[in-house]
């Protein structure tokens, strides 16, 4: 089974131009590029893919020992890259996928031009012993993965209206509303315990390609202290501050985002 | 809960003088539009695009036990929920608010100023401009405690079904290994292997089989069928078992031993309203040390023939025509054979589960595998050993999947080749 469809990769944008490969966070699938890729798209060659679990990836390739850790979703994108032949690309991590790009490039740097970490945490739970502040307290996320574990019939109850649809907007499509970030309550479980509980701050350090932080405004999930930190541990690093609000800033400010990623990623070689 | 629509509003009209009604309908007609917005029974929030809330109404504050000041170009709408819940706002709601321009029904838990915690049902749609810009986000929210108790029972419930299952399966795991011998006896000059596949994990099947020695360096063997499942089937399984066993110790001929089952089976079950059978065949091995292996014979009642697997390649059924079913007729013909299981030979005996399982998973047809594709998988099997016949068995039932949908046991003995300096002799 190919990679492709493993990962339901779409490629758009000039064959010959500049890749960009743009990586979905925890809650939803490609789809949350959509309102940056028509920009990109001029420029670029543009790579979308959903991580295995997410959106319309093959559901049968996941299993719980692989995707257990953020090792199964670096491998899954060191594949892509190989297989799909891209030569270095610029890797764009939202959120858990800005870990992800982390650690790829510091395991095979010459697979990477640059990475783009937007909204990136390297841990959410706070560290006393070492001062570090990831905004979140151990109870927190503990209270928040015993709710997903416990609470599947509100999880299914949250998730619902999201697969019923949305007949009032059908300009949306048909296709598009089907797997609008649809995620099997199991397999979110799981990543959720991924994204929530991975502690890579010390990858940081690995990171020897040019790295542009972006970090938003007002981010409950990712405060600015944290775009600082990562931005202290990767040397050379770039930080920019996003106007963009919340943890989304792909959905939230796109022109703006699409214009930091699209400086960046054309500024490399 | 859901906005109420039967409240004091617009109820039915009391019977009284036609002045009441007037003064009733023009207190009603002073509910401003204001009003209803600031005591509806549900919660009302306006906030700009990034979270920030513009407007909030009476009733969501008496919920929290915030002061409007407190909220109003302060605080975010994620502010006010759970941590939890903050992350789920985060990760899912936000963006497919963005990306929908709505999303409705999604449970939260909001944080009331005393630190209490407010299950509640969120619904918002953003609102825009003329030119299509979107321009503020409205939510409504509805108290959602009675409906998330209820989702609490329905969890519990459910929780308390699995342990349930798992308390079943359990106990059915247990009773089947009480049918079987928990390792097969070890007879001198045999290799023997035996495997039981389960079909269900929440019932105990009626399959069964046993390896046990007898007087005068004699060994009995048996595999059966009782029909059907459940603890009835393994009533009459362990009956026959122990009636098998004992049987054979009063008189090892295998005729004699499944006459005397069948006629335990008819005493106990004939005249009830549930009468039970199985299928079973005997065997009686005796060593036979000047030609080397055993002499076999083997009695059926209506089981599926043995499959013989030669030393020298060949397969074939050892066919007992007209055995009949144990425990139907008071006196059922006992059909037997005997053979010279002689070294390198194989003897694998089976229950229908084998033969009987679907090819196809999927395949609702109903291809069998049947008796002839056994025949040949024996064929291509000879010569081999008792181990490697159940290892292929097993493989074999694994291909299947979910199409073997009965239980599956299969016993079998082999004879193996002396070695070289047993063929010298020891005293040689």
């Amino acid at each position: 089974m190919g990679v492709r469809h493993r990962n339901c990769v779409t490629v758009t944008g000039p064959a010959d131009g500049p890749v960009v490969m743009l990586a979905h966070g925890f809650g939803c699938d490609q789809n949350m590029w959509r309102l940056v890729v028509p920009t990109l798209e001029r420029d670029f060659r543009v790579v979308l893919f959903d991580h295995v679990g997410a959106g319309r990836s093959d559901l049968s390739a996941w299993n719980q020992e692989r995707y257990s850790t953020l090792d199964g979703y670096v491998d899954d994108v060191l594949e892509l890259c190989r297989e799909l032949a891209l030569g270095p690309v610029t890797f764009v991590g939202h959120s858990v996928s800005a870990m992800m790009g982390v650690v790829a490039a510091a395991r095979e740097p010459e697979a990477f031009a640059g990475l783009v970490l937007l909204a990136p945490s390297p841990r959410f739970v706070d560290d006393p012993d070492t001062g570090y502040r990831g905004g979140f307290s151990a109870g927190d996320i503990d209270e928040l993965l015993e709710s997903l574990e416990a609470n599947y019939l509100g999880w299914s109850g949250a998730m619902a209206p999201v697969i019923m649809g949305n007949p009032e907007r059908p300009e949306l499509g048909e296709e598009l509303t089907d797997s609008f970030c649809r995620t099997d309550p199991d397999i979110a479980r799981v990543f959720a315990r991924v994204t929530f509980l991975s502690d890579n701050r010390t990858d940081l350090a690995d990171v020897r390609v040019p790295t542009l932080v972006a970090q938003c405004s007002h981010d409950a999930i990712a405060p600015p202290e944290v775009g600082a930190f990562v931005h202290a541990q990767i040397a050379g690093s770039q930080l920019v501050t996003l106007n963009a609000t919340g943890h989304c800033p792909q959905l939230a400010a796109p022109q703006e985002t699409a214009a930091a990623i699209a400086a960046f990623a054309g500024a490399l070689k | 809960m859901m906005c109420r629509t039967d409240g004091d509003e617009g109820g039915p009209q009391e019977e009284g003088p036609p002045t009441d009604e007037q003064a009733q309908f023009s207190a009603l007609l002073e509910d401003s539009a204001e009003d209803l917005y600031e005591h509806a029974p549900c919660g009302y929030l306006s906030t700009q695009l990034d979270g920030r809330i513009a407007r909030v109404n009476a009733t969501l504050l008496d919920w929290l036990g915030h002061e409007r000041d407190d909220l109003v170009g302060r605080k975010h709408f994620s502010d006010l929920l759970t941590v939890g819940g903050r992350l789920y706002h985060e990760t899912h709601f936000a963006p497919l608010l963005r990306m929908q321009g709505e999303i409705s029904g999604i449970a939260l838990e909001l944080k009331a100023s005393d630190g209490t915690r407010l299950p509640v049902l969120v619904t918002s749609t953003v609102k825009t401009g003329s030119d299509g810009q979107p321009l503020l986000i409205r939510t409504t929210i509805f108290d959602a405690r009675d409906r998330r108790a209820y989702e609490t029972e329905l969890l519990r419930a459910r929780q308390k079904a699995d342990q349930e299952r798992d308390r079943l399966r359990t106990l059915a795991t247990t009773l089947q290994r009480t049918l079987l011998p928990p390792t097969l006896v070890s007879v001198p000059g045999l290799d023997v292997s035996a495997y039981y596949h389960l079909a269900s994990l929440d019932e105990v099947g009626g399959d069964f089989y046993d390896l046990f020695p007898l007087a005068s360096g004699t060994w009995g063997l048996f595999l059966g069928d009782v029909c059907g499942k459940g603890a009835a089937a393994a009533a009459v399984t362990s009956l026959a078992r122990y009636t098998l066993r004992a049987a054979a110790v009063y008189d090892p001929d295998p005729t004699a031993v499944l006459g005397n089952l069948n006629t335990v089976l008819n005493h106990e079950y004939n005249g009830t309203d549930d009468p039970r059978f199985c299928t079973v065949v005997f065997g009686l091995l005796t060593p036979e040390p000047d030609r080397g292996g055993f002499h076999v014979t083997l009695s059926s009642g209506g089981h599926p023939p043995a499959l013989l697997m030669r030393a020298d390649g060949t397969a074939d059924f050892l066919h007992t025509p007209g055995g009949q079913l144990i425990g139907v007729l008071p006196d059922a013909h006992i059909a037997t054979t005997s053979l010279h299981l002689a070294p390198g030979d194989t003897l694998l005996l089976h229950t229908d589960g084998l033969t009987e399982a679907r090819t196809e998973a999927t395949d609702i047809s109903g291809e069998r595998y049947g008796d002839d594709a056994l025949l040949d998988f024996g064929r291509a099997l000879a010569p081999t050993t008792a181990s490697d016949t159940v290892r292929a068995v097993r493989e074999l039932l694994g291909s299947f999947g979910t199409g073997v949908d009965d239980d599956t046991a299969v016993l079998a003995i082999h004879v193996p080749r002396p070695t070289p300096a047993e063929q010298q002799g020891p005293d040689d």
